[in-house]
């Protein structure tokens, strides 16, 4: 294979993308952090919609998901912009941690005129820095690798989840970590998810994970006829869950799950882990991305157009619908297994090419169009 | 490509259209499993990505795909039969029984 080059971050991880980010504790401080990505262009701010009056395990969520998105290899450096001094300390605190450059601005007693002024001082700063950072020769192994497939059909079953799961066996046999989620799109599939966990204690973790998900589910007293599987499935010919699931887990390959984790939770064991997100594509991604994947493969069907901020999606479809009326969302084609063109190995091949060149550069479809969809889980409403 | 629909394992109950297959055309399926081919004749239109029926199934039956239950039959199916969801559903999400 050839030789791929990342950014080596001062805590050792590596990156594929060397974004300084303008990141708001809260909904309110968009306007800032949007006001100083334009002061500096060349940094990257990212609005989201919450913040305040959160608490218990949904104010946990919402630090871990923003420090984490903030710690991942794909980011040089970090300002913090706040309204209120205590949180956005803790913000700043958290990603610290991994040694990288960081400052934090509250807005209270300031205003966002003098706040943006000093936060766009440091940005430039660390956009300077960044520019400097030189690539650097990396292992596979070391690039952490998310999944999550959308607007799936039966076309995703049959072709473009396959090639993932070909190219996930060959990055967990690398040494490599890869994660995988959707809790509730695997139900009628759990049963085999759980006879691959590692061990019995994985195994235990993951029912405990998708049977409280299903509850939650169970308790508002509805089902999820019409959302699961979506409108556009069906369309694709998806009839039901359990079909949408058996062509979901043939992305996640044939190794064992090593580990079952908590939503935004950076793995701590080698190989497949198993991460409890929602299905929702940039809800599940963004949790990712906190868990420090560097970069997506993304089976779509029907034509899913998601992107993220902090990491670079690769969409991989078979449909030759999709391919003949969305090509500018396609990086990868692979509808020639279903026109029996070319074998799995080959079409693995082809996303095994199409990941080395996004790790040295290439952007993906999604980065070329500015697709930056970064949405925060929230667990219930807030105070 | 002679084949227009693919078949997961054998012994599935269902395969995938992956062109347009019309009403009463006589069509040819590969099983991805072994290679080995079959032919239908279908009884009504098949939109690609949608699923053509393999065997006789009686109303109330569970329908295997990926060697795994997808579903139960609402309706009975036979072989060349259009299965989606006017004959096939869920049994899960099915809270209220």
């Amino acid at each position: 294979m050839s030789t791929i080059f990342g950014y080596r971050r001062e805590n050792g991880r590596v990156g594929i993308r060397n974004h300084v980010v303008i990141m708001p504790v809260d909904d309110i401080s968009n306007a800032a952090a949007e006001a100083v990505a334009k002061v500096v262009p060349g940094t990257l701010a990212i609005p989201h919609a919450y913040g305040r009056l959160q608490y218990g395990p949904d104010l946990e969520l919402h630090f871990r998901t923003i420090i984490g998105n903030c710690v991942n290899p794909n980011v040089a450096a970090v300002v913090v912009i706040g309204i209120e001094p205590i949180w956005t300390q803790r913000i700043v605190d958290g990603i610290a941690k991994s040694g990288k450059p960081v400052a934090g601005f509250s807005i209270e007693r300031h205003g966002d005129f003098a706040i943006i002024e000093k936060a766009s001082r440091v940005a430039k700063e660390f956009l300077q820095r960044a520019s400097e950072q030189q690539r650097v020769p990396v292992d596979l192994s070391e690039i952490m690798v998310s999944i999550k497939c959308g607007e799936s059909d039966t076309t995703t079953g049959l072709a473009s989840c396959p090639t993932v799961g070909n190219v996930v066996d060959r990055l967990v046999d690398a040494g490599g970590t890869v994660l995988f989620g959707e809790t509730s799109e695997l139900t009628g599939g759990e049963h085999i998810i759980a006879e691959r966990c590692a061990t019995p204690a994985v195994g235990d973790k993951f029912y405990n994970i998708y049977n409280d998900y299903i509850r939650e589910i169970e308790s508002k007293g509805v089902d999820l006829l019409g959302s699961q599987p979506t409108e556009g499935n069906v369309r694709g010919g998806l009839t039901t869950i359990e079909e949408k699931a058996l062509g979901n887990i043939e992305k996640t390959g044939t190794k064992p799950v090593v580990d079952a984790l908590d939503p935004a939770v950076a793995p701590t064991v080698k190989g497949l882990n198993f991460m409890d997100t929602s299905s929702a594509a940039a809800e599940c991604i963004t949790l990712m991305a906190a868990g420090g994947a560097v970069v997506h493969f993304f089976p779509t069907g029907q034509g899913n157009i998601i992107g993220n901020p902090i990491e670079p999606v690769i969409k991989i479809t078979a449909n030759p619908i999709t391919v003949a009326t969305m090509s500018e969302h396609v990086d990868v084609d692979v509808s020639g297994l279903l026109r029996r063109e070319m074998n799995l190995q080959q079409a693995g091949d082809l996303l095994m090419e199409m990941l080395v060149r996004t790790i040295n550069g290439r952007l993906t479809a999604a980065e070329a169009l500015g697709h930056r969809e970064f949405v925060l889980t929230k667990l219930y409403r807030s105070a | 490509m002679a084949h227009k629909f693919l078949v997961h394992h054998v012994g599935d109950h269902v395969g995938v259209a992956v062109e347009d297959i019309q009403a009463g055309e006589k069509v040819e399926g590969v099983i991805m499993e072994n290679d080995f081919s079959l032919f239908l004749e279908a009884k009504s239109f098949i939109p690609l990505g949608h699923k053509i029926g393999l065997a006789d199934l009686k109303t109330g039956e569970k329908v295997i795909e990926y060697r795994v239950p997808i579903g139960v039959t609402t309706q009975d199916i036979t072989p060349g039969d259009y299965v989606h969801t006017h004959n096939l559903k869920t049994a899960r999400w099915d809270y209220k029984k």
